[in-house]
């Protein structure tokens, strides 16, 4: 397994008291494969990916709890100096807006070469031509002419771009990416996210996608992985989640969304606002959203992470259950809720 | 002396799990309301000890500047020159001036003149500034190049440069002279601060639409762009109150601000620091100078913890 | 660029009218230079007539003005009334005083930087603690007392400087006076930076630098520092104004005869040919440094368009 993240639980400690923001999430990454995790803003999705990257700003936050395998090394047990060495060379991480992500007041040229320059020792000059490649590859237009620009002069998509080449800079063996299309104009959206595509298929890169967005998840992920309130709520692989949502969250997502093959039912959008993480309610933490809440719901501990198995279940998803059996992430399904089986329909 | 840049720049809070509380309780306060923004702010500030400080600081500061003879029942200008640098002593606990005055009915008395030219001036300033910054920002265009040229003008004269001119041209003495040429010299400050407000006010959303809408000129400059502006102006001036009285001090110091028979810190500040009168009777040069820099000094923090509860960035 | 530097060019040249115009008036229009010159006496009439009359004071004020301001192009300021070329006391006074400032420019910057990027990058610890205390008492105590004192511990009775500079006023004698004069600005240099540094620390592109696995001393000086340190530079332009007039305060502590002094003995003595002069030259330098630190500004951040 390239990574392996194992009860990952981080808090905040704010003002205003201890904000919860991930709470025991595990999920796993193989090489060349692609992993989706879907949110809303504020379910911990990016601070989960901002501690396995080791870049969360502490303080406030601070891990509590967990442990994040890389290629069978736990990052958190390694020294500052090793895990900055770690980042950019073997895994590296996308970020949304790359406008404020890129530094306003240095060329791109200088930025996507200093990659080179700190991690391969590359002289000036070569760290420029590498950026310069590194631009092309992302389908730059005039990349040696635009090298010295500086990030405000490119458009949006560019930017992006730019941000994407920084991350494939040094080939890393894992990228997580920050919502990479969400700042972008639906047009350029789809450009951006096959040139992403593409360059994973090339280089065998494990991804996390982090989104919030159903429809770019579809025909990018091999899995799943929703979150709410700093837990993983399901699990599945990609085709079986659309098939057959298992937690009342991720049908809630679903019927939220305009899909080609539910033409003509209605659309219907999840009542409420997510739970603020300083109180999270007791019991299942989606309860007092959940259309299909019961007493048991409303009471502690929140519900653990059941095996989801129904008739017809994707047999290599079974062996993968088998191969790994204490890693609930490993199983092909599984939902944190009491009534799975209602909701999966069986 | 206070520069638009040189806004005491306070203590930050510490950064909040941002994004992470989204929530109802979260929800941000309706943009543009200034309810929501002074009542959060009265809220921070209340727990703020150095608002709580500074702010009882200046309340007893102003009490006795209005009534210096509720603790200091003599006559600031009875002298008795035999007692010329005397020491602190039971009943004179400050000791006496070169003129054999007591210093500290001196420095309760000095109190009034020091902090009515900081008043003055500041509201003077605030007015002047918030005018005419105001109208630039808001008509733009023409109005805007004009008063933003005429402000240029007067910020290019440095404050005490101008002042010491000016004051020494008129020698007509007294306090409002120096509030007179502080409030013409300093409201360039307050005029960008205020014109940016405006202009940022301007571009929020809500106030296109309610121009869309057809809301008047008057109706928008009152409803929705001036709550946004103050907040802005308002600290500058607190901050920029200080340094007036400061600048009162110096500029007595050299001869052009206050004079005696006027009592003020900066008057008798100038006559101890005055060929090292100070050197063998330091209570003389202690006292006043210790009450200004706690004057100042207290404005000051006022300024920056009204700042820090106002700016929602920090929050 | 070059289109932005005529632009800004062009600018100044009201904002010097106007403000030089105000001076002047002030000077003229409100004393009158040859009855101060008589100082107590009354001043026999047909000398005063001969005197306005030389000085151009007879003439309507804007004439005067012209007149003047005519003449400062072919760099001629007048004479003082006591007859010495002011363009003669310039000469003297500004190399002293440009020493003064260098002094207090290269103090406000190395240590104002130095504290307020130690301070922010250690927020909330007790270095920060005390340096913000200390800045705070800096700007409330006036420079005039923290010079006399200074100069009273120092030179009088610890002897180890100069009480008063020389007449040349070379630099090592102007270390305790330049700092003196800086001292305030020197304490919001330390502020604005401190609050630069926190606020760019907490920045997307910062934590995009930690991603990239740059190490912590390239991430503060490239990344960090950089970026940090553009709103102080406007800062320091905005200073120089302040810098000149505290000048006048320093200079009479520490009795440097620069322009500050000359400027102070010009009013008291009410000369006013050598004041106008003086006046005019600071608010010249004032906004020609404001217009460099623009430029310089413009560099620093390639985000500002010349529009």
């Amino acid at each position: 397994m390239l990574l392996d993240v194992r009860d990952l639980r981080v808090e905040f400690r704010t003002r205003e008291g201890v904000v919860r923001a991930v709470n025991g999430v595990s999920y796993s990454v193989a090489e060349g494969e692609t992993l989706a995790v879907l949110g809303e803003s504020g379910s911990g999705k990016s601070v989960t990916a901002q501690a396995v990257m080791g870049i969360l700003d502490s303080p406030p936050a601070r891990v509590t709890g967990g442990r994040v395998l890389f290629q069978g090394t736990d990052l958190l047990r390694l020294g500052e100096e090793d895990r900055r060495r770690v980042r950019g060379e073997r895994m590296a991480m996308i970020f949304q807006d790359a406008l404020s992500s890129l530094n306003p007041v240095l060329p791109v040229g200088y930025q996507l070469g200093e990659m080179f320059r700190v991690h391969r020792r590359a002289s000036r000059k070569e760290a420029r031509e590498r950026a310069v490649e590194l631009m092309d590859r992302v389908r730059i237009p005039a990349a040696g002419a635009r090298a010295g620009d500086y990030p405000h002069q490119f458009s949006g998509g560019m930017r992006q771009r730019i941000m994407i080449a920084m991350a494939l800079a040094l080939e890393p063996e894992l990228i997580i990416a920050d919502e990479p299309t969400t700042a972008l104009d639906v047009t350029v959206q789809a450009q951006v996210m096959d040139l992403l595509k593409d360059l994973q298929r090339e280089f065998g890169m494990g991804l996390i996608l982090i989104t919030h967005d159903l429809g770019v998840v579809a025909d990018v992920a091999d899995k799943i992985a929703v979150m709410y309130a700093g837990r993983i709520v399901e699990n599945a692989p990609v085709a079986d989640l659309y098939k057959r949502p298992a937690h009342p969250y991720t049908r809630g997502l679903l019927d939220s969304i305009p899909r080609l093959d539910r033409k003509g039912r209605e659309l219907r959008a999840i009542s409420g606002l997510p739970p603020n993480l300083l109180r999270i309610p007791p019991g299942c933490p989606f309860h007092p959203r959940c259309p299909q809440v019961r007493d048991v719901c409303r009471v502690d501990p929140p519900p653990p992470l059941y095996e989801v198995t129904y008739a017809g279940r994707d047999a290599e998803a079974v062996r993968a259950a088998e191969l790994m059996p204490d890693d609930p992430s490993a199983l092909g399904r599984a939902s944190a809720c009491h009534f799975w089986k209602e909701t999966v329909g069986e | 002396m206070p520069d638009q840049a040189r806004q005491p720049l306070g203590a930050q809070e510490d950064a909040t799990a941002e994004g992470l509380t989204a929530g109802a309780s979260e929800a941000t306060p309706e943009p543009g309301a200034p309810h929501g923004l002074w009542t959060d702010a009265w809220h921070d500030l209340r727990r703020n000890p150095v608002f709580l400080v500074s702010a009882l600081l200046i309340l007893f500061l102003v009490l006795v500047a209005l009534w210096p003879g509720l603790i200091a029942t003599g006559d600031p200008n009875h002298c008795e020159l035999i007692r010329s640098l005397e020491g602190p002593s039971a009943g004179h606990w400050f000791g006496f001036d070169t003129q054999g005055c007591d210093v500290y009915t001196r420095t309760v008395h000095g109190a009034r003149a020091s902090i009515t030219v900081g008043v003055c001036a500041t509201l003077g300033v605030a007015l002047l500034g918030a005018v005419i910054g105001g109208l630039a920002g808001f008509y733009g265009g023409f109005w805007d190049a004009v008063l933003s040229r005429l402000g240029d003008i007067f910020f290019g004269i440095p404050m005490v440069l101008g002042a010491i001119v000016f004051l020494s041209m008129v020698s007509l003495g007294g306090i409002w002279p120096v509030v007179l040429i502080i409030a013409a010299l300093g409201w360039p400050q307050i005029a960008r601060i205020a014109r940016g407000a405006v202009i940022t006010a301007k571009q929020n959303d809500y106030v296109q639409a309610a121009r869309a809408l057809g809301a008047s000129n008057t109706r928008m400059l009152l409803r929705h762009i001036l709550p946004n502006a103050v907040a802005p102006v308002i600290v500058m001036a607190t901050i920029m109150l200080g340094t007036f009285i400061a600048l009162e001090a110096t500029l007595s110091y050299l001869g052009v601000g206050l004079r005696p028979p006027t009592v003020s810190w900066g008057v008798d500040i100038s006559a101890a620091s005055d060929g090292m009168q100070f050197r063998n009777a330091p209570h003389i040069l202690l006292y006043p100078a210790g009450a200004l820099s706690i004057t100042v000094l207290a404005f000051i923090m006022l300024g920056d913890a009204v700042r820090d509860a106002l700016d929602p960035k920090l929050r | 660029m070059g289109r932005y530097i005529v632009r800004r060019l062009l600018q100044m040249i009201p904002v010097f009218i106007g403000a030089t115009l105000i001076i002047f008036l002030m000077v003229y229009a409100l004393g009158d230079p040859v009855t101060a010159l008589f100082g107590d006496r009354s001043p026999d009439p047909a000398t005063a007539r001969a005197l306005r009359a030389e000085f151009n004071l007879d003439k309507p004020l804007w004439h005067q003005y012209l007149l003047y301001m005519g003449k400062i192009f072919t760099g001629d300021f007048g004479t003082a009334f006591n007859g010495q070329p002011v363009t003669d006391l310039m000469r003297h006074a500004f190399p002293i005083s440009l020493r003064l400032a260098v002094v207090a420019l290269v103090l406000e910057m190395l240590i104002g930087i130095a504290l307020g990027v130690v301070t922010g990058l250690r927020r909330g610890r007790a270095v920060d603690t005390t340096v913000l205390v200390l800045t705070l008492v800096v700007i409330a105590i006036p420079t005039f007392v923290l010079g006399t004192t200074a100069q009273y511990f120092l030179g009088v009775k610890l002897g180890w400087i100069d009480p008063a500079v020389g007449p040349d006023a070379p630099f090592n004698q102007l270390l305790v006076p330049g700092l003196i004069l800086c001292l305030v600005s020197l304490a919001y240099v330390t502020r604005l930076t401190r609050t630069s540094v926190v606020e760019n620390a907490r920045s997307d592109y910062i934590r995009t630098a930690v991603a990239k696995g740059l190490p912590r001393s390239r991430i503060t000086v490239r990344h960090l520092l950089r970026n940090s340190l553009i709103p102080v530079v406007t800062y320091l332009g905005a200073d120089i104004g302040t810098l000149m007039a505290g000048a006048i305060v320093t200079e009479r502590i520490f009795n440097i005869q620069g322009v500050g002094y000359q400027l102070f003995q010009g009013i008291l003595r009410q000369n006013s040919p050598t004041v106008v002069g003086f006046v005019v030259v600071l608010v010249l330098i004032f906004l020609i440094a404001n217009l460099l630190v623009d430029l310089l500004y413009a560099v620093l951040d390639p985000r500002i368009r010349y529009a």
